[in-house]
């Protein structure tokens, strides 16, 4: 009897040692160790070139859902790579940024070693410690004072300390299908140059044609992020930063204001915005290319995206720069994307991820050879070689990249004409600094009630949203 | 009567012997050996979530940077969010309608089945059919359907009517009953089968004693059937009501909660507390809002409980 009792009472000690050690183990995790395992600034020595020692770096480089010859592309260009770096075995992983997966992936620990990240998240990032210092790796390439200055500062802390490489930069755009425009009579070669031309082309496409004339995205953040866009358009700001540096929320501008009642007219008097009023950037990319939208606005780069995961038929495509009101403070909304490290990695990780972020994706930006390889790679793969962007260096280095790769452009040059030969006239301004992402997902809503409520009170539902920024903006 | 039952279990706990109850016998220890997989399994993926969640509703934490002790702050800020006024009044408006159209539903589909006297089998199965169906699948299903143009599905369907089209997802007056539609489609085949058999557990005689006195079948189904199966609509009504309030996946991937926040549930909130800002979410306050929910549920249940023992009691 008392031996089991003694065997019992080792059982349940046992039990009690694993289930604290399991548990020990779980809370090792949580976010009391992040903070120590972040490298402090400038520690981050790189290695010398012959030690050579093996490494593995996952990138996450590969966009759910591309074609398998968008796959073949990236796996040339991986082996490219290994020629070069044969130490070094680059994992391709499925990455692709939404601000609810980033999330999870953040929290958890489970990023790729290098992943992209909008402009808009470099510095919170780079405040929670949760990207890496490469500030000496990227200077040791010898480029680092040729970035844009208004691009880099996405990526650099309060000290000028580079966490994250600009990798490409756009400008919103209207973005129009070719088709309908002919199939209702107008003439794609003349897309819009007004708000009001818009307002009509949509209102005839939909009359014509049947489907939606103009579409905005409303979900997922992307709501605020065109209204933004749009507000940008008319010359209307959405933060304001006093002398102070205290950051005032302006979402309930008149330009704002100005911005719903057109889309409001749009959808309830003119009937010309269908009937689908819940898409995201991905769905009505996805719409565009199927045929079902006239015109929407979204980034200057879709094309890419629309030949690998929506079947886009090339003739449709059209872009052109946003209409911009006649007023001082108009601008273009523009953006981009960083690559960077993730900070769970080793020394010689980070060695291999600036190596893999230079020859990826600033190579072909910058030099003859890195250009030409990399368009190579795309053009023999049936993959969009072109696609207009905004340089992330100066002007000059970015005209010079487009005639390296000249004779391997594939796409329909003709038809990016309205965008690429007014969009470096356009004023860029760039996106709100200040809690980007919160403040886009309050103006969410207001955009689908303009879209969804005949009777919806723009007023009343902008002095709310404005309302719920300031109380994020007060919270710091 | 009720005397006799209150103090029957006091009688059989005095007569244990106290000490027993410390006593692990060679049966007992292999009890605790086999059972020892499923307490770390509980306590890592139930227990600890739940003390950690505790923990969390009383820090300022988004996971990445170092938690940091704020008392009740979280509970205040959920309480002063708008939006939290807004997911309780459209998670009760949910419960609402899936009481009102989706608690009756099955128990009509299984007193039908249960009348029918051939492939009894076959109505059992397709019935609960929707419920082997992936969620996803089931809303990514019925998306197509509720496509707002005229040649969506059931705008068509509708059209042969001269009714609609209707605007279905797109509107803040017809999302959630679009969503109501389908919850009941998908979870109505496992209350069915409930329902089903529990029917079969009715005493044929008291049908044959009613037929003999002349009842009719809406006589005996009110004076019969439905007293009969009374438990077991009780729990039932119970677990729908629990189902209901934890209402999120399908106004996640039907409308994200829109259009205007006509979809925004409770769960839905908790989520984007968590997830929504891509820089780390406030953990804290989806910590605090989960437990109010907990507390709520526990509070109703406990309620619900007594009430219907009363009831049972009484009649």
């Amino acid at each position: 009897m008392r031996s089991t009792t003694r065997r019992s009472a080792s059982v349940l000690a046992t039990f009690v040692v694993i289930t604290a050690t399991v548990f020990a183990a779980c809370s090792g995790t949580t976010p009391s160790s992040a903070p120590s395992t972040a490298p402090s600034a400038g520690t981050s020595a790189a290695p010398s070139a012959a030690e050579h020692e093996p490494v593995t770096i996952v990138v996450g480089a590969l966009r759910p859902g591309v074609t398998q010859e968008a796959v073949d592309a990236l796996y040339e260009q991986i082996g490219q790579f290994h020629d070069k770096y044969p130490w070094i075995t680059v994992e391709p992983e499925e990455y692709n940024w939404t601000a609810p997966t980033f999330t999870a992936a953040l929290a958890a620990g489970t990023l790729p070693d290098v992943f992209t990240i909008p402009f808009t998240d470099g510095k919170g990032l780079i405040a929670q410690h949760q990207i890496v210092d490469i500030d000496s790796r990227v200077r040791a390439l010898g480029y680092a004072d040729k970035f844009n200055p208004n691009v880099l500062v996405n990526g650099q802390d309060a000290d000028g300390k580079i966490f994250a490489v600009p990798t490409a930069a756009y400008g919103m755009s209207l973005t129009y299908n070719r088709s309908l425009f002919t199939a209702a009579g107008l003439d794609p070669d003349a897309p819009p140059a007004t708000w009001d031309e818009v307002r009509a082309a949509a209102k005839t496409i939909a009359e014509k044609t049947g489907v939606a004339g103009f579409a905005s995205m409303a979900t997922e953040n992307t709501g605020g992020w065109q209204l933004t866009t749009a507000t940008y358009a008319m010359g209307g700001r959405m933060e304001e930063i006093g002398a102070d540096g205290k950051v005032t929320a302006t979402v309930n501008n008149d330009k704002t204001k100005a911005v719903l009642e057109r889309l409001k007219a749009m959808r309830w008097e003119d009937k010309s915005m269908g009937s689908t009023f819940d898409y995201a950037w991905g769905t009505i990319n996805q719409a565009f290319a199927a045929g079902q939208v006239g015109m929407f606005t979204g980034g200057s780069d879709l094309y890419t995206w629309m030949i690998q995961n929506a079947s886009l038929k090339p003739e449709d495509y059209g872009v052109a720069t946003i209409p911009l009101e006649n007023d001082p403070n108009a601008g273009v909304l523009g953006g981009g994307t960083l690559a960077a490290v993730n900070v769970v990695t080793t020394e010689a990780e980070r060695d291999a991820a600036v190596a893999w972020i230079d020859f990826y994706y600033i190579q072909k930006l910058l030099t003859e050879e890195g250009a030409v390889a990399d368009a190579k790679a795309l053009a023999a793969n049936n993959q969009p070689v072109g696609v207009p962007s905004l340089p992330i260096f100066d002007k000059a280095t970015y005209d010079e990249s487009q005639k390296w790769i000249e004779s391997y452009i594939n796409v329909p040059v003709a038809q990016m004409t309205p965008f690429t030969s007014k969009i470096f006239d356009q004023p860029l301004v760039t996106e709100p600094v200040a809690h980007t992402q919160e403040l886009y997902a309050a103006l969410d809503p207001v955009v689908q009630a303009v879209l969804t409520d005949e009777n919806a009170d723009i007023g009343a539902l902008l002095d709310a949203a404005n309302a719920q920024v300031q109380a994020v903006l007060d919270a710091g | 009567m009720g005397s006799i039952s209150d103090v029957a279990p006091a009688r059989e706990m005095t007569v244990r012997p106290r000490l027993a109850r410390f006593r692990i016998t060679r049966d007992g220890l292999s009890t605790l050996v086999f059972l020892l997989p499923f307490l770390v399994i509980f306590g890592l993926f139930a227990w600890f979530p739940i003390l950690r969640a505790l923990v969390m509703s009383v820090q300022d934490t988004n996971l990445v940077s170092e938690p940091t002790f704020v008392g009740l702050e979280n509970f205040q800020r959920v309480l002063a969010d708008p939006l939290f006024g807004i997911a309780v009044r459209n998670t009760a408006w949910f419960a609402a309608l899936a009481l009102v159209f989706g608690f009756p539903v099955p128990i009509i589909l299984a007193v039908i089945m249960s009348e029918v006297r051939r492939y009894r089998g076959v109505y059992s199965a397709l019935a609960y059919l929707p419920v082997v169906v992936p969620p996803v699948v089931s809303v990514l299903l019925w998306r197509f359907f509720y496509a707002a143009s005229p040649t969506g599905v059931f705008n068509t369907i509708l059209g042969w009517f001269g009714v609609g089209p209707l605007p279905w997802l797109q509107s803040a007056a017809t999302a959630m009953p679009s969503i109501v539609i389908e919850a009941t489609w998908a979870a109505a085949g496992s209350t069915v089968i409930i329902y089903l058999a529990a029917l079969v557990g009715v005493r044929p005689e008291l049908y044959d004693a009613a037929e003999v006195d002349g009842a009719s079948i809406w006589q005996k189904i009110r004076y019969i059937t439905l007293p009969q199966i009374r438990n077991v609509l009780f729990v039932t009504l119970i677990l729908q009501l629990i189902a209901t309030s934890q209402l999120f996946t399908e106004p996640l991937l039907f409308t994200g909660g829109g259009p205007a926040n006509s979809t925004m549930t409770v769960l839905l909130l908790i989520y984007k507390y968590a997830f929504q800002n891509s820089l780390g979410g406030d953990y804290g306050m989806a910590a605090a809002l989960s437990l109010m929910l907990a507390a709520f549920l526990a509070l109703f249940t406990a309620g619900y409980y007594w009430l219907t023992r009363r009831w049972s009691v009484d009649s």
